[in-house]
């Protein structure tokens, strides 16, 4: 038995003890998995979802199988060991003239972690999500089966498992199209909000553009409820490719969680809006800023304390529209615990993957402390977001009730029996997939 | 092109070093026991662009195919811009403490084997009259500690071998560095409780590495500040080190 580490997600809560495998190779990973099977496993890799989805008293680490295996320059198809970092995707491909077709807000994130949560970015309303863009995964259900999973083979074993967190096997490597780009500049708009509507009219009146994303005040009220820095982007054509080399910042310890309070916060949101005083303005930024604004500052989940935090994610129906995002950003900012900026974005419409998290409408991200009156208030979110037919991030939960997830991932009995035709239920489970009643 | 041998090569330091080298378009040619790693990091190397990347089986610990694999080297890449040298175990000082066998077998793999190595290349290298003998030795070297020193000793050996030879290496234009990395997030530190605020990545560790030996740098702590941490180190009285847990 290996000895017990002591691990968490991006949001340090909840912490476990768990014993921890890293494998260096694929036989490795093989006999990890015969080792641990009967007692239920869950893989991880840069441990950069925020919950429990990557906790289990057994974990098997797949970030040492970070091999690049092949690129075809002709296609922009790269296959690759699923514990690779976009980061280090970035690296080699950008200089290159390509990259990745969706990323999320941080680079540091495993390429399997990417497909297990089917993760999506500033331009999901064009171009969907990562396994829009997979074009085969290979899938350990068991050590003998090793299975080759697209949209055309094994396909409903495919759709479970994008987005599927970690819970359908464990995924080896993945085969993926980048996208040609001729710089590592984006141009960037910044457009001012002065509130929610606007925010979401801008939404509408930018929708060809390639990338879009707002920053929003959810400490605001009032007439001001939901001001918000809109910022759009479109790749560069400056034939600039060369990266400079950047030297992050880091919170070299766990602050004091009393930092963050309604006053400094609403004081650093006050600040950030005003930041631009025009209505609108136009740079040319390095990809990182415009995609990874927050990978700039490493150790960034230690500014809330030593009790954690936690990203609240939802999305609503288009058709719920700027009526119910109002209902819940007051609800919010009514609580005072709304935390730094939040992220405001309009969806595309949603995929056939079974428990994947967007869907047409609306999505606001939030941080929040742990602290005393917390979980209930994320209940009566939920109940809001339920109402109006929208869900939550798996990636980011950390507290969602076995009922709420049902009700808004009414395809979790095909995902269910998908898992049990290939005898994954109770073999890989995490801490989420046992509160969200898929495991017991 | 530059054309570069790794023994040790799957170690995490080194395989991020060969990763930036292989960005430069390398020739690479690696040496370690585990093939299946080995085969999957040649293609990755190719991936990322290495002119070519090619591997050969080598426990370190039989010296009796040093001179054979080392030929076959030669053979391959004609001449060497850069070896490193990058192999080692952190060994159980535990069981090293109890077991006489265990104690010197380590030291075997991190001291012996490396100077047995060494003493190949060098007179290898100072045929060619030039290029740069990378070694990968440790702060642990820097002064003897109860919770490594085993380690620690054959680390010390390893510098103090080197200094020796980095002198004799500079008459013929050989470049010799000494790398003592801190702490490392590697596979070899996996499950050890380090202060979290000091532990460097690999690719830090590797990126320091290729521009030293671009600079001709003839000891590279890494990250920078090991160099005044062990400064301290070293300088502590005995009477109170000895009460330490260090």
């Amino acid at each position: 038995m290996k000895a017990i580490q002591r691990i968490h997600g991006w949001g340090r809560y909840p912490i476990i003890g768990a014993e921890v495998d890293a494998p260096l190779v694929v036989s490795g990973l093989k006999s990890a998995v015969e080792n641990y099977g009967a007692d239920g496993m869950i893989s991880r890799g840069l441990g950069r979802s925020y919950g429990d989805s990557s906790l289990a008293k057994y974990v098997i680490d797949t970030r040492h199988l970070n091999h690049l295996l092949d690129f075809d320059k002709n296609t922009g198809i790269v296959t690759c060991n699923a514990g690779i970092s976009l980061a280090d995707i970035l690296d080699v491909f950008v200089p290159l003239g390509w990259f990745l077709p969706v990323t999320p807000g941080t680079k540091h994130i495993t390429v399997g972690g990417a497909v297990a949560s089917d993760v999506h970015g500033k331009n999901h309303h064009v171009s969907g999500c990562f396994s829009d863009f997979v074009e085969h995964i290979k899938l350990l259900v068991n050590p003998d089966n090793l299975l080759l999973c697209s949209e055309t083979s094994h396909s409903e074993l495919f759709h479970a498992t994008c987005g599927g967190m970690g819970l359908t096997g464990i995924i080896l490597s993945v085969s993926f199209r980048l996208m040609p780009v001729s710089s590592a500049y984006i141009d960037q708009k910044t457009i001012k909000a002065a509130n929610l509507s606007e925010a979401l009219a801008l939404f509408e009146q930018n929708y060809a553009s390639t990338y879009s994303v707002a920053w929003m005040d959810c400490l605001a009220t009032g007439s001001s409820l939901g001001r918000s820095l809109l910022m759009i982007g479109e790749h560069a054509q400056d034939h600039k490719l060369a990266c400079p080399a950047k030297h992050p910042i880091t919170i070299p310890v766990e602050m004091p969680s009393s930092l963050l309070n309604r006053f400094s916060i609403q004081l650093f949101n006050t600040l950030y809006y005003n930041r631009i005083t025009k209505q609108e303005v136009a740079h040319r930024v390095h990809y990182e800023p415009f995609f990874y604004p927050l990978d700039g500052i490493q150790h960034w989940n230690r500014l809330y304390g030593k009790n954690g935090f936690t990203q609240y994610q939802f999305v609503i129906p288009k058709e719920a529209g700027q009526e119910g995002m109002n209902k819940i950003v007051k609800k919010i900012a009514a609580s005072g615990k709304g935390s730094f900026l939040a992220v405001l974005k309009v969806f595309g419409k949603q995929n056939d993957n079974l428990l994947s998290f967007p869907l047409a409408g609306y999505t606001l991200a939030l941080d929040f402390k742990i602290e005393e009156g917390l979980f209930p208030l994320l209940d009566r979110l939920d109940a809001m977001v339920l109402d109006y037919g929208g869900r939550s991030y798996l990636t980011k939960d950390v507290h969602m009730s076995e009922l709420t997830f049902k009700l808004s991932y009414p395809r979790w009995e095909e995902f269910q029996a998908i898992r049990e035709q290939n005898g994954t239920k109770g073999i890989f489970a995490s801490y989420q997939s046992r509160r969200l009643g898929l495991d017991t | 092109m530059k054309k570069i041998l790794i023994i040790g090569a799957t170690s995490a330091i080194a395989e991020a070093t060969a990763k930036r080298y292989a960005k430069e378009r390398a020739s690479l040619y690696l040496l370690a026991r585990n093939e299946e790693r080995l085969a999957s990091l040649t293609a990755d190397l190719k991936t990322r662009g290495a002119s070519s990347a090619l591997y050969a089986l080598l426990d370190v610990n039989d010296r009796s195919r040093h001179e054979e694999v080392l030929k076959e080297v030669i053979k391959t890449l004609g001449t060497i811009d850069v070896v490193l040298i990058a192999h080692g175990t952190l060994g159980d000082q535990k069981a090293c403490e109890d077991n006489v066998e265990q104690a010197l077998f380590e030291f075997e793999t991190n001291a012996v084997s490396t100077i047995a190595l060494l003493t190949r290349l060098a007179n290898l290298f100072e045929k060619q009259h030039g290029g740069t003998i990378a070694v990968i030795s440790s702060v642990a070297g820097d002064r003897g500690r109860p919770s490594n020193y085993l380690y620690g000793t054959a680390k010390a050996a390893i510098t103090t071998f080197c200094q020796g030879l980095q002198t004799r290496m500079f008459k013929s234009g050989v470049h010799l560095i000494i790398i003592k990395p801190g702490i490392v997030a590697t596979p070899m530190t996996e499950g050890l409780s380090m202060p979290a605020m000091l532990v460097a990545e690999p690719d830090q560790i590797a990126a320091d590495i290729v521009r030293a030996i671009e600079k001709k740098t003839d000891t590279l702590y890494t990250p920078w500040f090991w160099k005044y941490i062990m400064l301290g180190i070293i300088h502590v009285p005995s009477t109170l080190f000895k009460k330490l847990n260090l």
